[in-house]
């Protein structure tokens, strides 16, 4: 039986490794100038330069970004025990967003970033800390806010995200209206999820975030496997429910704090990832966890190179997340139809 | 009960001992002044009307609830103070209404029991197995292992938790109404299963409903009334008419069921009543 289950680990874990390569690949070879491999790799430009300087590290963030939203998608879902919980409905991506363009206002007031191309990518620690710091504090208040007579109330705390990601859009708004123009097409253009192209230094401080709040979620996922049964039995079963609590708080707002500076505002990855991959192996965390952050990785990155591809004709592209938001959207709505339904049934 | 269980150290006697303990939820007190002590191998029913403070009485024990008065010990150790890794050891708790919305398999839900005996990522070795195929094995679960815990009918739900708790391999049960939503046959399946947990060592609490299977069922009865404790002893001496018409507040009959011997007590005031001067 434990080797039943290492088994399905290994093969969970190489099935997610896998994706993600491919999709890797796939994003660096396709785009508006076809790249061949072979001559990026014996050096002939402007191959070379298109696919590690620019296609290389693009599908990295989107790989970031994607592994971090799914990680944490999964890890809020088990600790709100409702599927439907998640870093962009429950306003953690919007409270990421608010402290990143707080930011990024506040330095481009103080004039203390470079102008020109480097402009996001030069602030981009500091950023991505303004991200992490505004994720924390709209996990402390969704939750804080989601508690009826001292129970966590999943409803709620998804109505608290709801109404907080639309404050959030009504402050951004003003604060794109308050700041230069340029500053705030820039902004704007950050926010709706592109993802662009980082400066390496931006990618290592996004790495770094992602897979410290990872490695903590992985640590945990077996009281997260405790957590889904409720706080008083996850209690009786021997789990220090506040402590693990606030790790899971934490590397969660840290994860998708990182995601927001690197890709903006990307919804829906930490719903369907977790989702479809729970479909594959289980609800046991130990095996979804990573899996999820994985498969989320792939799934970002070929959504990226699918919006690249899509309106190629057209000589544009869409940010990433609103092809996310396109799939994302229709995909919740299914899920809230169909856990409502499920509770219905219970109840019966 | 197969696996053998680990000698622990000497344990107090009584393992379970509550002196005059209080706790309000706000300005509601729930439990105000109860003593409560269970010893191994004793299965104690708790009794009482809706609203006694018995559900937070046992939660008390598990130290899932800080007492605002009073000292609660379980087996030597303040439950609420201690690591929550250390009361998982001494002391399982079977819930009234047990979660199970997640498709965890039965046996992964049973080897959830055996989280406080493991390392950070719960990983299973062959004495959480042996735990698990134990506790399978005593309730009668060993077909069901591999099925979803979601699509299992209300009294496989209780054996499973029942299971967890027994996987567990705690010195003290507590089981929250055990016999809740379950039918007559289940009743008293469920009442089995805490009856051998306690002959075998364990210091067996359940809140009971049900006056007769508990006097049937129960060592001792402790009676509780607006969180105190009213009433304790030998089902025979505690269940009588008087006892329940005060505590209850309905009028009873009081006989002897002419099998067992177990006090019964029956309601006087629904149903057709005799004709005629009473």
């Amino acid at each position: 039986m434990i080797a039943a289950r290492r088994r399905r680990l290994v093969a969970a874990l190489a099935a997610g490794l896998l994706a993600t390569a491919a999709a890797v690949v796939l994003s660096c070879l396709l785009g508006p100038h076809p790249v061949s491999l072979a001559a990026a790799l014996a050096g002939v430009e402007p191959d070379r330069a298109i696919l590690l300087g620019l296609r290389l590290p693009r599908a990295a963030v989107a790989a970031l970004a994607g592994a971090a939203l799914a990680g944490a998608g999964t890890a809020l879902q088990a600790l709100l025990r409702n599927p439907l919980a998640e870093p962009f409905v429950l306003g953690v991506s919007g409270g990421a967003a608010l402290g990143g363009s707080l930011v990024l206002l506040a330095a481009a007031g103080l004039g203390t970033i470079s102008t020109g191309a480097g402009l996001l990518a030069g602030a981009a620690p500091p950023v991505a800390l303004g991200a992490v710091a505004g994720a924390a504090l709209a996990t402390l208040l969704v939750f804080g806010l989601g508690r009826i007579g001292g129970r966590l109330v999943p409803e709620a705390a998804l109505l608290v995200g709801i109404v907080f990601n639309a404050f959030v859009a009504g402050v951004i708004t003003l604060l794109k209206l308050l700041a230069p123009p340029e500053e705030g097409a820039r902004l704007l253009y950050w926010l709706s999820g592109a993802i662009g192209y980082e400066s390496g230094g931006a990618i290592a401080v996004g790495a770094a975030l992602v897979l410290a709040a990872l490695a903590a979620l992985v640590l945990l996922s077996g009281q997260l496997n405790l957590l889904t049964l409720g706080d008083e039995e996850a209690a009786a079963l021997g789990v220090d429910v506040r402590r693990a609590r606030a790790i899971v708080f934490f590397a969660a707002s840290a994860a998708t704090g990182a995601a927001v500076s690197l890709a903006g505002m990307v919804g829906f990855v930490g719903l369907i990832v977790p989702h479809l991959v729970r479909r594959l192996v289980g609800p046991d965390h130990r095996l979804l966890l990573p899996a999820s952050a994985l498969f989320g990785a792939a799934f970002l990155v070929a959504a990226d190179a699918l919006a690249r591809l899509l309106f190629l004709s057209l000589g544009t592209e869409p940010p990433v997340g609103a092809v996310t938001a396109f799939v994302g959207g229709p995909f919740f709505l299914w899920l809230l139809r169909r856990t409502t339904r499920r509770e219905a049934a219970a109840r019966a | 009960m197969t696996a053998p269980r680990p000698a622990g150290p000497p344990w107090p006697d009584p393992i379970v001992e509550l002196r005059d303990v209080r706790f309000s939820y706000g300005d509601r007190p729930a439990v105000d002044g109860a003593s409560l002590a269970a010893r191994q191998g004793e299965f104690v029913g708790l009794l009482g009307p809706n609203g006694a403070g018995k559900s937070t009485l046992v939660r008390l024990v598990a130290g899932l609830l800080a007492p605002s008065g009073g000292t609660v010990r379980l087996a030597g150790v303040d439950p609420h103070a201690a690591p929550r890794r250390t009361v998982a050891r001494l002391c399982a708790l079977v819930p009234q209404e047990p979660r199970l919305d997640w498709p965890f398999t039965v046996r992964e839900a049973v080897m959830m029991g055996r989280a406080a005996h493991q390392g950070l990522l719960a990983l299973a070795d062959r004495f959480d197995a042996g735990a698990v195929a134990g506790a399978l094995a005593a309730c009668d679960l060993d077909h069901l292992a591999a099925r979803r815990v979601d699509a299992l009918s209300g009294g496989e739900r209780r054996r499973v938790f029942f299971a967890r708790a027994l996987a567990q391999e705690p010195r003290v049960l507590l089981l929250d109404e055990p016999t809740a939503f379950l039918d007559l046959a289940h009743q008293v399946a469920a009442m089995e299963m805490a009856r051998v947990a306690a002959r075998g060592g364990l210091a067996v609490v359940a809140v009971l409903h049900d006056l007769n299977l508990a006097a049937a069922a129960c060592d001792r009865l402790v009676v509780m009334a607006a969180g105190r404790v009213v009433a304790e002893g030998r089902p025979d001496e505690v269940l009588t008419a008087t006892l329940v018409r005060e505590v209850w507040g309905i009028p009873v009959w009081r006989g002897e069921n002419g099998t067992t011997g177990a006090p019964v007590v029956l309601p006087t005031v629904v149903g057709p009543r005799k004709t005629g001067p009473r």
